[in-house]
């Protein structure tokens, strides 16, 4: 079929997706915590402005955020006993008894047409220094997303890393089993809120991944009988397909720069990495060995790409250079090595890793010109990890009884927390890029 | 040789070469159609080939899945009379298309597994054409671990889910 027909019929498909609606919410629970969390009271917002009551507590979407990191423990709301809204009304006795390293206050202001201003103050207890005195803007529709900036600058300020709150998480739900199943493909809130569909269908959704400007989403569906990938805008719902070869499409995986797209495409009769050009949908091909050669990531400085292959037997992670040449492994230690994400600074690569029917997430720290590796996650059948765009977190999907569920963990692996849809199976996992604000 | 006697010997040739992938399909015996006449009505002699009614009848080729073990693509002895029957269908029926769906468990990657269903897929598709079958008439597509037909994390679940299946679209 000719390629510009298959586009249209790609955008004709209009049935399979609706750009918005809302659905279940995912819920958090803390699994652990961790003893080194900076203790730091969010106090409740004061709403100043002359409309109605904000429909979302500020401080408490804040408090979650960094409670959420690992790295901070936010004082619990029953335990704040003072409201101060201003610097003046500060009275830092009361928050060095209460053994607190910062305190975060606010206010919220209109600011016309439907918009609010939430102006906040970061102060450090112990030297009652203002660390941060900034103003937010948002909607009223949008308070949440308001919240993570503003829990993303607190973040930023007493860790030195910028914050990763203020992003979105795509993942894939299904529900029903054979043929009867309904599979989805979602976008929420890093916090798992705000749950919207971007693709609905009755045939498999798989390997959700962002562009670099959080605009578009690639993904393979198997809505027209066999795997094809497409490319989506979020925000208009448009989308076209990008391969539909013959055989297997899959594993999309953008550059850096957005100018590439790194697939799988078995057309020539096994599994082989291929780069497509996406100005021109041009595909050259980088793997050629009659192993699976899939799940191609790119490193940040787009000039080598991370894949999974059982060349050696069983899948190991190995590395190729985009410009062409052979692969080197890379994973020596575990029988089992797939799915590689890596971290901003490309030293860390967190994997599934399996060892008999134990699949855990692991993380390879080459930072040291080594190989230490860290376990994240107890098994039994963790896979698909996701690394926060700053690196401190990673998300993935586990197994519980019948069904998938999303977890959270730091990239220490001490703060572990469970997000869990109503119902169906929840997986693949897959964490935006920072959003431009 | 008279025609009695021919009808009779190719009868006991198609016996003897269905064996192992075919019975002869239950109509009256060769003496019955044995008449006088000259002409032979070809119509009530099984030549041992398969037509597209016996998909829906023949105990052989009504089996239409195929089982792995974990994380292999070997087609099993046990699934070879299985692929031996399908493999005649379609060397009897050119016209015949078939899709092979390729399916893995759960365990390990979801785009790994997807390669997996595929090469599981083309390993009975070799048993296939080696069986008189032609690559034209088969279409692998692999599903990966995407529809399990059962959703439990245990062996004898993933036993299940490990599979090819065998779906006609064309009979004939």
């Amino acid at each position: 079929m000719h390629a510009t027909l298959k586009r249209l019929l790609g955008l004709m498909s209009c049935c399979f997706f609706v750009a918005v609606a809302s659905a279940q919410t995912l819920s958090i629970d803390i699994v652990n915590g961790s003893p080194s969390a900076r203790p730091i009271a969010v106090v409740p917002m004061a709403y100043e402005g002359g409309g109605l009551p904000l429909d979302t507590d500020i401080s408490a979407v804040i408090s979650a955020d960094l409670n959420r990191s690992g790295q901070f423990k936010a004082l619990a709301r029953d335990d704040i006993i003072e409201y101060p809204v201003r610097q003046s009304e500060v009275k830092f006795p009361t928050w060095r008894m209460l053994k607190q390293d910062h305190l975060v206050i606010g206010r919220v202001l209109d600011a016309g047409a439907g918009t609010v201003r939430i102006e906040f103050e970061l102060h450090d207890v112990a030297t009652q220094a203002r660390l941060l005195g900034l103003a937010v803007g948002g909607r009223r529709s949008d308070l949440r997303g308001a919240a993570h900036q503003i829990a993303d600058f607190i973040y930023e300020k007493i860790t030195g890393v910028r914050g990763a709150f203020w992003t979105r998480m795509a993942y894939v739900t299904s529900t029903g089993l054979g043929k009867n199943t309904q599979y989805a493909l979602m976008v929420a809130d890093s916090d798992g809120y705000s749950p919207q569909v971007v693709v609905r269908s009755q045939e498999p959704l798989m390997s959700p991944a962002w562009s670099p400007d959080s605009k578009k989403l690639a993904y393979v569906s198997f809505e027209r009988g066999s795997s094809t990938i497409y490319m989506q805008e979020l925000t208009t719902g448009s989308r076209q397909i990008l391969a539909s070869f013959r055989g297997i499409n899959g594993a999309p995986a953008f550059s850096p720069d957005g100018s590439k797209l790194a697939l799988t495409l078995s057309q020539t009769g096994n599994p082989e990495i291929y780069l497509m050009d996406l100005a021109n949908r041009q595909t050259t091909r980088l793997t050629k060995h009659f192993a699976i050669d899939t799940e191609p990531v790119w490193m940040p400085d787009g000039q080598t790409l991370v894949f999974t292959s059982d060349r050696a037997g069983k899948p190991q992670l190995y590395q190729v250079p985009v410009a062409g040449g052979e692969a080197s492994r890379i994973t020596f230690q575990g029988e089992y090595n797939a799915r590689a994400t890596i971290a901003g600074d490309g030293n860390k690569i967190a994997m599934a890793q399996g060892a008999g029917n134990v699949y855990r997430i692991a993380v390879l720290d080459r930072s040291r010109g080594g190989a230490e590796w860290t376990q994240l996650s107890p098994g039994s059948l963790d896979e698909s990890p996701s690394f926060a765009p700053n690196g401190s977190m990673v998300l993935y999907a586990a197994r519980e009884g019948k069904r998938g569920v999303l977890y959270a963990v730091s990239v220490d692996g001490r703060v572990r927390q469970r997000l869990v849809l109503a119902d169906g199976d929840v997986r693949e996992p897959a964490w935006s890029p920072f959003r431009q604000r | 040789m008279n025609t009695p006697m021919r009808v009779i010997l190719i009868a006991l040739l198609a016996v003897s070469m269905g064996a192992c992938s075919k019975k002869v399909k239950e109509v009256s015996p060769p003496a019955v159609v044995a008449t006088p006449t000259e002409t032979v009505a070809p119509v009530v002699i099984d030549d041992g080939r398969y037509d597209a009614s016996d998909l829906d009848s023949d105990a052989c080729l009504r089996q239409r899945v195929v089982y792995f073990d974990f994380d292999k693509a070997e087609v099993k002895a046990e699934a070879q009379a299985v692929l031996a029957c399908h493999g005649k269908y379609l060397k009897d029926l050119p016209g015949a298309r078939m899709t092979l769906e390729g399916h893995a468990d759960e365990r390990g990657s979801r785009e790994y597994n997807l390669g997996l269903g595929e090469r599981r897929g083309n390993a009975v598709s070799g048993a296939l054409q080696a069986n008189g079958g032609t690559a034209a008439q088969i279409t692998v597509n692999s599903y990966g671990e995407e529809r399990p037909t059962c959703s439990e994390s245990s062996e004898d679940c993933w036993a299940k889910n490990r599979r090819v299946e065998i779906v006609y679209t064309k009979a004939q």
